[in-house]
């Protein structure tokens, strides 16, 4: 096509200054994308990199001549292949979308129309289009879902999207994608919903499907591990704009802007030195059954946790990690006695904390104090930050008037936002702002146990990693035991002192950061870290090569049953005969304790053996 | 999970789901009867007393008492209200002195062909305005059916009835202003005089119904799946048909089950002003005349036509949402 | 606040300001109107009935050859007030007991939310028929009974919000720090209720409005002497078939009341175009 213009005539994909605007409140235009030009080759991953509001997704949009809340497109060119999508009409679009251009969405759960069958959806871009009839499609859909490893193929397509899991909800949006043979095909975050064990086998099946197909991609998201694996080229954006753009190798091993460093950097945080700890218990956990329904004999009809100990040292950090479901979060609530213990004790300081916090004293509440996981909520939008910070002061220590005043300012100063930030509504304040009110709220108690849930895991990469900085170096500061509960291992392995690993509520393993680097592991903790992309680029590969088992799956579901390993079915080292009949003993050593039929030396070797 | 869901079958899902509705209904309609009991027949004082008068003396309302029964304890007195209620014989109106179930099987039978006429046209009308304003959101159509419903909502019955008096009746002499509903008359006749009445009562009920079918629509139409499936290239009569449609069954069952219980407000007003010889109507004639039993009748034969409307709402929204079902 | 509300308003569509003009002259009719009215409400001043507008009867007279705008002025005050303060009463009680249920939760929310169901689910013109029929209809009872119908509704929405903000975490985040309930629903959930709950005193005002004037057009609501705009419309009822204005004017004083509330509500609707 003599319309493709100089220079990227070979390429599939080109885009020449993409301007995407919207209306203001005044009727000006106002961009929220400029100047936005690349290139991709025949069969290539384009991965548009970039932060929430970076405008990501509405280049990837605008590809298929699609946006958003009435936002204008408009480029010099946008070509896929032969199709000049910037001068196209809505009805030419129509023709064009679902066949030539298909969009993997970040929620299939969302996506997919819940109340029809899965097939009819995955076929229905070969119907609408006139491809084929319902028997071929139907054949074709089925020998896509065997291509991406789901399972059952014949018959899944015969299930409502609620009956499959995320991961499996995710392959099937592929399938629906794939099925046109599109000559380009737009990733939108398709993993990032998922749990990091399901991400990696969701992550293998789309790259396999995109290489089979030939078709050319673009591939959205704001981590840049995960990008390392799929991406040829990389596109990294700022608030509508491109900082640079590049072979994925160089920008990821010699980035040339301070924007993509920074983001680099945000990925793998740096590990702290060890706290200063002392010998003295702060907080001690043991024998702690939660849940809910109904208890009998300190089991809760629906267990969330299942006999969970631990200590915490003066100063010290210990970090809980766990998977989505794993129960890290109601571990936080039952310490801060939000939700009761059915059994065990909770130690504060060797005085006994009452299971329900209706029973605390007020000074107990004091000196135990959760930060939530999502500012967003967490701070009531009808009150000033002022107003905010001021209460747990009046509450707890009595402080009014002039001296709160005082105090609320040392608080804005401690956690590094300005004064006249008190004056201001939650809602007027950004995301990362938010989260250090929110951080501000529990210090202005003066806890002697922080927790923190996941609160980093709703902000950006470099923000997030801001934070952790400064609660990092408050809690030192101000000498607060801190539980750091996070569903990120490198963060949690960066941060903390100890380390105890969630998995369906049990406690599988526990262990100082030294022990932690060690090669004695439980299964589980090493599929965690194994799942955790790394930046090299031949990880996946490698990885794909190492695994044995299939691994992905459910937990053991034995409510009420004796004390089977809950992770048999997932498990690769399991040993038949033992592991399915015999209670699983927690094996010590040191302070490492590790919740499995194998020794310590057999996992040790395990290790070996995995890597 | 998914596995053991897909083979059990989906009967065997769904009929307990609907029993345990069903019966929740059934529980709400004994308590509404006894919060009507309660206001009309144990709170408003003595009905002996009432009935005799001022003049009389203490020993004739004593025995008066007696004779109604008033002197039994309050959940006795219940217990035969609500027994005599269930067997369909709730006794004699005071006022006309006869069987209050022979007065209410005259008059049923014309509330049920007015409020069923009605409900026909309202929902064929709410239909297509609430779909067609929400497929043209924003659009000039939608806010000029937005202000029109808006002003129908909160237009009085009475004056809706009187204005459509006045113009097909009175001006245009098209239409007669009472309903002669009588069992000789003829067919065109019997069609005239309902007119008027179902015009009214469509005007009152159709507006409501339309907003809330708009919105439930306009619900779906802002959701991920419909992004999705325009993203496919689906056109977007399809989308509407085949995405939308399906997972708006069940809110727009619910707004217009909701709607046409306001056929019951509205059709006490519409009866009266047309002198219609319905149910409502009656009713405004037992609280006229402080007809009790009669009024409890009327009162507790609305509740359960509402508590019905709101169930086969609720079925019919299981039935359609997969989850549920399958 | 004055500048937030200027702002409002200059970003209110045209159904929107036409709907506020409405319901401003209402109020103000309500609040001055009985001063302003050039007769006595039941002076007999026209020979004639049912006459039509004329310098001396703008709206003509009534069928007893009464003044209908006088009648129409003093009417309208019992409209407007009866029904603002029934709407204020249902509103205040609805939402009480809401915050009580969803704050306590448990048992307490148990018994309030199904009481509350059973009452909503006796349509709210034959409920207030049964409580006419029972305690009759003086003011007081008028506006009770009013109230006390449109309880269950504000109930619903109100109880709907507050178990919305309750879930959030700054209500956890309270919880944890061991305040007390009644800090909880006051200071907490209480002010993030505050624009939805007006909107539904609106919608309540306008159903009120029907609700008293249909009662009053069916004789069952407002007595005589006193007369609301109900009252009016059926006391000219003969008039019908002349078309007179003592019908139409109270009639359409109604419709504008209420259609004007209406609008209004709707423009300030949050994600109203505009």
């Amino acid at each position: 096509m003599s319309e493709g213009g100089e220079g990227a005539n070979g390429a599939a994909i080109e885009v020449r200054n993409l301007v995407i605007d919207v209306a203001g409140p005044n009727g000006a235009r106002k961009a929220i994308v400029e100047d936005i030009s690349f290139a991709i080759p025949p069969g290539e991953v384009l991965a548009l990199i970039g932060e929430s509001g970076s405008g990501k997704t509405t280049i990837a949009l605008s590809m298929m001549g699609y946006s958003r809340f009435g936002a204008r497109i408009s480029a010099d060119c946008i070509r896929v292949g032969d199709l000049r999508i910037d001068r196209f009409g809505e009805d030419a679009l129509r023709t064009v979308r679902g066949r030539r251009i298909a969009y993997i969405a970040q929620s299939a759960a969302a996506a997919f129309n819940p109340s029809r069958p899965i097939m009819a959806q995955v076929i229905e871009p070969l119907l609408v289009h006139r491809l084929a009839d319902r028997r071929t499609a139907q054949a074709r859909a089925i020998e896509l879902f065997r291509a991406l490893a789901l399972p059952s193929p014949e018959i899944i397509g015969q299930r409502y999207p609620h009956q499959v899991s995320g991961g499996q909800l995710q392959r099937l949006m592929a399938a629906m994608a794939l099925i046109t043979d599109p000559e380009l095909v737009i990733l939108d975050e398709p993993t990032t919903a998922l749990d990091v064990t399901t991400q990696v086998e969701v992550l293998r099946a789309f790259k396999a499907a995109i290489a089979r197909s030939g078709a050319t991609a673009i591939y959205v998201s704001h981590d840049l591990a995960v990008v390392a694996q799929v991406a040829d080229r990389i596109a990294v954006l700022k608030n509508g704009r491109m900082c640079e753009e590049g072979p994925a190798a160089q920008v990821l091993e010699s980035p040339a802007s301070d924007y993509t460093r920074s983001l680099l950097a945000a990925v793998r945080p740096a590990a702290r030195p060890a706290s200063q700890t002392g010998r003295e218990k702060v907080l001690a956990v043991s024998g702690l059954h939660a849940g809910y329904g109904r208890v009998i004999d300190g089991i809760p009809a629906i267990p969330v946790l299942r006999d969970v100990s631990f200590v915490l040292r003066r100063g010290a950090t210990l970090g809980i990690i766990g998977e989505s479901g794993s129960g890290k979060s109601t571990l936080a609530r039952v310490i801060a006695g939000l939700l009761p213990a059915a059994a065990g004790e909770i130690l504060l300081e060797g005085e006994r904390l009452p299971p329900d916090m209706a029973r605390r004293s007020r000074e107990q509440l004091r000196r135990v104090q959760l930060v939530f996981q999502n500012a967003d909520t967490a701070l009531n939008p009808a009150h000033t930050v002022g107003q905010i910070l001021a209460r747990p002061l009046a509450f707890f220590h009595r402080m009014k008037g002039a001296a709160a005043d005082t105090r609320v300012a040392e608080l804005l100063d401690l956690i590094q936002l300005p004064r006249e930030i008190g004056a201001r509504r939650s809602t007027e304040l950004s995301g990362g702002q938010k989260q250090r009110i929110n951080l501000a709220r529990a210090l202005a108690a003066e806890p002697d146990v922080l927790l923190c849930d996941e609160v980093t895991s709703a902000l950006d990469t470099v923000v997030g990693a801001a934070i952790l900085d400064l609660i990092d170096g408050l809690r030192r500061e101000l000498g607060i035991a801190t539980v750091f509960i996070s569903h990120d291992i490198s963060t949690v392995k960066a941060f903390c002192d100890d380390m105890l690993v969630l998995y369906s509520g049990n406690a599988v393993e526990q262990a100082s950061r030294a022990e932690f680097a060690g090669d004695t592991r439980h299964p589980y903790t090493r599929l965690l870290i194994d799942s955790v992309p790394e930046m090299d680029r031949g990880w996946l590969a490698h990885r794909a090569a190492v695994e044995r088992a299939a691994l992905p799956g459910a937990a053991l579901e034995n409510p009420r049953g004796e004390a089977l390993c809950r992770f048999l079915p997932r498990c690769p080292v399991a040993v038949a005969g033992t592991c399915d009949t015999v209670p699983v003993p927690l094996r010590q050593a040191g302070s490492h304790a590790v919740l499995c039929h194998r020794t310590l030396a057999d996992l040790a070797s395990a290790g070996i053996m995995g890597n | 999970m998914a596995g053991a869901a897909s083979h059990r079958s989906t009967l065997g899902n769904i009929a307990p789901l609907i029993a345990r509705r069903a019966l929740s209904s059934l529980l709400t309609l004994f308590l509404v009867s006894v919060v009507i009991f309660t206001v009309s027949g144990l709170l408003p004082g003595d009905a002996a007393q009432e009935a005799l008068g001022q003049s009389a003396t203490r020993e004739q309302v004593i025995a008066l008492r007696h004779e109604m029964g008033l002197d039994r304890p309050a959940p006795v007195r219940y217990m035969d209200w609500l027994g005599s209620i269930a067997r369909g014989d709730p006794g004699m109106s005071y006022v006309a002195n006869m069987p209050v179930s022979r007065i209410i099987s005259d008059r049923l039978p014309n509330t049920l062909t007015l409020a069923g006429i009605t409900a026909v046209v309202s929902v064929i009308l709410a239909l297509a305005i609430g779909v067609g304003s929400a497929v043209n959101r924003g659009g000039k159509l939608d806010s000029m059916l937005n202000v029109v419903t808006l002003s129908l909502v909160a237009m009085p019955e009475f004056l809706i009835a009187t204005l459509g008096v006045m113009i097909f009746s009175v001006k245009l002499l098209w239409l007669p202003s009472i309903a002669l509903v009588t069992p000789d008359a003829s067919w065109s006749e019997t069609l005239r005089s309902y007119a008027l009445p179902v015009f009214s009562l469509t005007c009152v009920v159709v507006a409501q119904m339309a907003r809330m079918t708009r919105a439930a629509v306009a619900d779906q139409l802002d959701r991920p799946y419909v992004e999705m499936a325009r993203l496919k290239g689906v056109p977007f009569s399809r989308i509407v048909l085949f995405h939308v449609m399906p997972n708006a069954v069940g809110p727009v069952v619910n707004a217009m089950a909701l709607s046409l219980s306001y056929l019951m407000g509205g059709a006490i007003i519409v009866e009266t002003i047309f002198n219609f010889p319905g149910l409502a109507s009656l009713m405004v004639n037992a609280v006229t005349s402080r007809d009790m039993p009669l009024l409890q009748s009327c009162a507790m034969i609305f509740c359960a036509t509402y508590l019905a409307l709101m169930l086969v709402a609720d079925v019919i929204a299981i039935l359609a949402n997969p989850r549920l079902r399958a | 606040m004055s500048g937030k509300i200027a702002q409002t308003l200059r970003t209110l569509p045209i159904s929107g300001r036409i709907g506020l003009g409405l319901v401003l002259f209402w109020l103000a009719v309500a609040l001055a109107g009985p001063s302003l009215a050039p007769y006595p409400v039941g002076a007999f001043v026209d020979r004639d009935v049912f006459s039509g507008a004329s310098a001396r009867f703008w709206l003509g007279s009534d069928y007893l050859g009464r003044d209908v705008l006088s009648r129409l002025l003093w009417g309208s005050r019992y409209t407007v007030l009866l029904a603002l303060g029934a709407a204020l009463l249902a509103v205040a009680t609805g939402t009480s007991l809401a915050l009580v249920a969803a704050v306590r939760g448990g048992w307490t929310d148990e018994i309030i939310s199904r009481t509350m169901d059973t009452l909503i689910s006796i349509p709210s013109k034959i409920f207030a028929l049964v409580l006419v029929a029972a305690f009759g209809s003086s003011l007081s009872l008028l506006l009770l009974i009013a109230a006390f119908t449109y309880v269950p509704g504000n109930f619903r929405i109100a109880r709907a919000l507050a178990m919305n903000l309750v879930a959030l975490d700054f209500v956890q985040v309270a919880r944890a720090r061991g305040e007390r309930a009644f800090h909880i629903a006051l200071r907490e959930v209480l002010p993030n209720m505050i624009h939805p709950l007006l909107a539904d005193m609106g919608l309540r005002f306008v159903f009120v409005v029907l609700l008293l004037s249909g009662l009053s057009f069916l004789g069952l609501g407002v007595q005589p002497p006193h007369a609301d705009l109900g009252s009016l419309v059926r006391e000219n009822i003969s008039g019908i078939t002349e078309g007179a204005l003592a019908i139409i004017a109270p009639a359409l004083a109604i419709a504008t009341l209420t259609v004007g509330a209406n609008l209004l509500i709707d423009a300030l609707k949050p994600g109203a175009k505009g």
